[in-house]
């Protein structure tokens, strides 16, 4: 209370000040005591000087508020002279537009903090509703709807009155239709009106409108205000089981792109293989450091540092994978807990190298412009990170299938894992067969780390966390069976996304584990199980 | 082996044997020289690998830095100090073998240690029975005062009511989320925070309480849930006491489904410079936190402090955090208290350290008080795009810490006072003491 107190005084003195000041050159109007507030660098004062400058129709407020946004208004202290740093880099007095050469030592930009980003929102709403840009003027009305703000109604009028642009006509009327659903002295009929475009609208920001009204409404109004929010919340329940299906879809992606490589190396050639999570990992450095040496060389290719990571974690994921299985793994065919043990040192020990090498803390891989953001369909949000991840996901099945089917080395493979001695007889290198493999399975959990680089921390345990998850899906699915990987990492990812809402994450996750084990205990084999004799080899 | 060595050094040639001899004597030379100054050793106890590692090293070499400082001042009563430091790997049971390697094996006459309240929890019984000291510097959930451990972080009364205080009055937030992964501080502090919340007036259905395990990497659906409850037409915010690794993809789940801070505010009791460091800060613009201490705030302790951080690790980007602060604050503290009764012995140093001030780096004065918390300033920032914060708010003057909170039934009559009552849990309706320590 006290310090409000003393912020209004201060303004006031500082007022006083001013007007003392700048009374005798009677150039200083309103319009510059409100920027010259800007450099207070007081909160308060700030959201004041956005109200003022807003609201002055000086051709400088537009500038002056969307640099307030970006970071680009400074302001001097010690003067109390404010600038506007254009981006094209050219600097204006703000308050009389005047050009200036360059800004001074001690000036910093004007900081704003959430309450004022909104107020910002909202001017600049208010001011770029007229912008020639159509895109442009949705977000204005998108802002405008926000802030319901009455002010805001003569321009939408005028504005709505000259639209062409469907859509933007569209986001105007919806725009208008809140404010006037907030204006005390608007008709019954209007408010009526606004209600059924509304209504019509029908996602979460306008049910957060129409919930958001008080009580006092007539009671026509109100009926309809009611009648609307359940006709919408129906609505955004049938979209909530899309979305739902959606995240299973992009979980199941993600599991089964974890598995894949584990569905190689622990299915198809039986090694229990616990250093599989940090070939992921490995993959994920990789990315990291292609994305290091773009950022300090050639900036220009950030966008393609990934595609330029896949085939380069592919190779070194895979050379390291062929270095264990020649190193440990081949000298402990058929004694499966020793594998266990063995890898899992290994694990450790890739774990604590990474950690040397660069450092226990996360490190930045950054998402290029394509996998940021999302976009609406209907009424769900899809990122373009989690569906690109789907699609990748998908590719790498498709391809690991092919070479599996169609070529030599598949060919090979498939044979060597069905009948070791009758491969081998047939003159089939079966040991570097072997090394082959699993450096293939290797490479595709390193392709794996590259993806979930994306969405996860790059820290030496990101292997960890998908260790538990890609055993689960591979005995889940039918240990020896592509196939049963897809449909199981699908299964759990959509049985796990259907139990979240409804038992809370922590309780989903058990009861998936608890389902797997009584599952197994069915049928142990898995959902797709191998049969005939290749079961037995 | 023994006929192969004496084969060895007969083949050695002249000069070898001179530079052998030569070492040997050097070395000797050396741990006599060792032995005539004697040293008293600081015990490290943070986990270098495992999962905690990611936010425990620093700690480690924070310790080791203030150790170095203080050996150029000369140490600690003319002697010099010396770093003990041990790895617990992130294992709790590890914490409390480790704890009496230390005290028992290499007799340290102080630790700074621990992170998890898991882990603290783990090394009590050890610190108790060997009667040893440890400075915990971290923000923890409050319901204890030890007489062995001094607690340099933040209680919650010193984090997170004051957070929800800043959201109430300046955003004016109606509807609460409180996300936390699924362990003891975030359970804590949401039953504090929920009793808080509804001695202002907030109903039952304006809180939304969700636990996530922890590493938790998928968030959509939680995400979307918050979007959800933030369309009930009052402004929204969430209180994160999300653990670690699993906020880089919360965090990022929010950009990519468009929840701006100006829309639902995050504010976060476990995001610091160190954990920004790994993501892309872009889409987090104007997100809170609620600490003790950020590396941007401007006074001239903290610059020197920044300064010769950076050059100790030969890293000028190294970002400093508010556990290291408090780390700082608890060894200038234990010096202090030392020097003051010129002896490491444990009994003499706890009953000392109350009452002892120590400057904080944010341009205050912070005081050890009889319940083995200390008194901190507290701030809000928000993100900036460089990974940085931007001080938004802070309170007036520096807040006690409270060892009980006030905000629960089972805890409100309770103090800790290891000057006066020479108890841990006194109950003042009662007048009595519940026992040694919680």
């Amino acid at each position: 209370m006290s310090a409000n107190f003393l912020d209004r005084f201060r303004a006031v003195l500082l007022a006083i000040l001013f007007a003392a000041c700048f009374a005798v050159p009677a150039l200083a109007g309103p319009f510059e005591d409100a920027v010259a507030k800007f450099a207070n660098d007081d909160f308060s004062d700030t959201d004041e000087a956005i109200g003022a400058v807003a609201t002055s129709g000086n051709p400088l407020a537009f500038p002056i508020i969307s640099a307030l946004q970006d970071g680009r208004l400074s302001a001097d202290p010690d003067t109390k002279k404010v600038f506007v740093t254009g981006a094209d880099g050219k600097i204006i007095d703000a308050a009389t537009g005047a050009a200036v050469d360059k800004l001074p030592d001690n000036a910093a930009a004007v900081r704003l903090n959430n309450r004022l980003r909104r107020a910002v929102e909202a001017a600049l709403g208010g001011l770029t509703l007229l912008s020639p840009d159509p895109a442009k003027r949705i977000a204005a009305a998108q802002s405008v709807f926000k802030s319901h703000d009455e002010n805001a109604l003569p321009v939408i009028d005028g504005a709505l009155a000259k639209e062409t642009n469907k859509a933007v006509k569209a986001a105007f009327t919806e725009a208008r239709a809140a404010i006037l659903l907030y204006k005390s002295d608007a008709t019954e009929l209007e408010k009526l009106e606004a209600v059924a475009v509304i209504k019509a609208r029908g996602d979460q920001e306008a049910m957060a409108l129409l919930t958001g009204l008080g009580s006092d409404l007539p009671p026509n109004v109100a009926r309809a205000v009611t009648t609307a929010i359940a006709s919408i919340q129906s609505n955004l329940q049938m979209w909530s089981m899309v979305q739902n299906a959606w995240y299973g879809l992009s979980l199941g992606s993600v599991l089964l792109l974890a598995a894949i490589g584990l569905a190689i190396t622990f299915g198809v050639m039986g090694v229990i293989n616990m250093a599989h999570g940090e070939m992921v990992m490995i993959g994920a450095y990789t990315t990291f450091v292609v994305q290091e040496v773009i950022r300090t060389r050639y900036p220009g290719l950030f966008d393609y540092s990934l595609l330029i990571a896949v085939p380069l974690a592919f190779l070194v994921a895979g050379a390291i994978g062929v270095l264990i299985e020649r190193g440990i793994i081949r000298f402990l065919y058929g004694r499966p807990l020793e594998t266990l043990l063995a890898t899992w040192g290994l694990s450790l020990v890739l774990q604590q190298a990474v950690r040397t090498m660069f450092g226990p803390t996360n490190r930045e891989v950054g998402n290029p412009s394509w996998m940021s953001g999302a976009f609406e369909l209907g009424q769900i949000t899809i990122t373009y990170n989690r569906l690109w991840i789907l699609c990748f996901t998908l590719a790498v099945f498709v391809i690991l299938l092919a070479m599996l089917r169609y070529t030599a080395l598949g060919l090979e493979m498939r044979a060597v894992t069905q009948n070791r001695r009758m491969a081998a007889s047939m003159g089939i290198a079966t040991s570097r067969v072997d090394a082959l493999t699993f450096g293939l399975g290797s490479g595709i959990a390193g392709i794996a780390g590259v993806a979930l680089s994306q969405i996860d921390n790059v820290s030496p345990n990101l292997g960890q966390s998908y260790i538990i998850d890609s055993f689960m899906v591979v005995v889940f699915g039918g240990v020896g069976n592509l196939w049963g990987t897809l449909v199981g990492a699908f299964t759990l990812g959509i049985a796990n996304k259907f139990l979240e809402p409804v038992a809370g994450a922590v309780l989903g996750k058990i009861a998936i584990l608890v389902l797997i084990i009584l599952f197994i205990q069915k049928r142990p084999r898995g959902l797709f199980a191998l049969k005939g004799r290749a079961v037995e080899a | 082996m023994l006929t192969k060595l004496t084969h060895d050094i007969a083949t050695l040639s002249r000069r070898r044997w001179l530079a052998a001899t030569a070492g040997l004597v050097l070395g000797l030379a050396a741990f006599s020289n060792a032995k005539a100054q004697e040293t008293i050793k600081v015990g490290v106890l943070h986990s270098l690998s495992g999962t905690m590692a990611i936010s425990e090293t620093t700690l480690k070499d924070t310790i080791l830095f203030l150790i170095d400082e203080q050996n150029k001042k000369g140490g600690v009563m003319g002697k010099k100090l010396e770093a003990v430091v041990v790895d617990p790997a992130s294992n709790w049971p590890l914490f409390a073998e480790k704890a009496r390697e230390l005290i028992t094996k290499d007799k340290v006459s102080v630790v700074f240690g621990c992170w998890t309240s898991v882990s603290r929890k783990s090394v009590l019984p050890v610190f108790k029975e060997l009667n040893s000291i440890l400075f915990y510097p971290v923000q923890y959930e409050g319901e204890e005062s030890e007489r062995n451990v001094f607690y340099t972080g933040a209680a919650p009364n010193q984090q997170a009511i004051p957070a929800v205080d800043y959201l109430m009055k300046d955003e004016k937030v109606k509807r609460w989320v409180l996300a936390g992964t699924d362990y003891v501080y975030p359970r804590t502090t949401n039953k504090i925070l929920e009793a808080y919340l509804k001695s202002k007036g907030v109903k039952q259905e304006d809180i939304m309480i969700n636990y996530t395990p922890f590493g938790h990497s998928d968030w959509q659906t939680i995400v979307a849930d918050i979007k959800k409850f933030g369309s009930a037409g009052k402004k929204t915010a969430v209180v994160s006491t999300i653990n670690g690794d699993a906020n880089v993809p919360f965090y990022k789940e929010l950009g990519n489904q468009g929840i701006k801070a100006t829309d639902i505010p995050v504010v976060a009791f476990s995001v610091g410079e160190e954990e920004l460091a790994g993501i892309d800060t872009k889409p987090l613009l104007g997100h809170l936190a609620a600490w003790n201490y950020f590396q941007s705030i401007k006074s001239p302790e903290n610059e020197k402090f920044i300064k010769a951080w950076q050059a100790y690790t030969k890293n000028p980007k190294r970002v400093t955090n508010d556990p290291m602060e408090a780390h700082v604050i608890g060894f200038d503290m234990w010096v202090k208290a030392v020097e003051k009764v010129k002896s490491t012995d444990p009994d003499k140093v706890i009953d000392a350290l109350p009452g002892i001030e120590a400057k904080n780096l944010t341009g205050g004065t912070s005081k050890m008080l009889p319940n083995h918390h200390i008194t901190k300033p507290v701030f809000i920032g928000e993100i900036k795009a460089n990974g940085q914060f931007d001080v938004v708010w802070k309170t007036p003057g520096l807040v006690a810490g409270d060892a009980w909170s006030k905000e629960l039934d089972g805890s409100k009559d309770l103090i800790g006072d290891w000057v006066g009552k020479k108890c841990g849990n006194y109950n003042t309706k009662t007048n009595k003491c519940g026992g040694q320590g919680s």
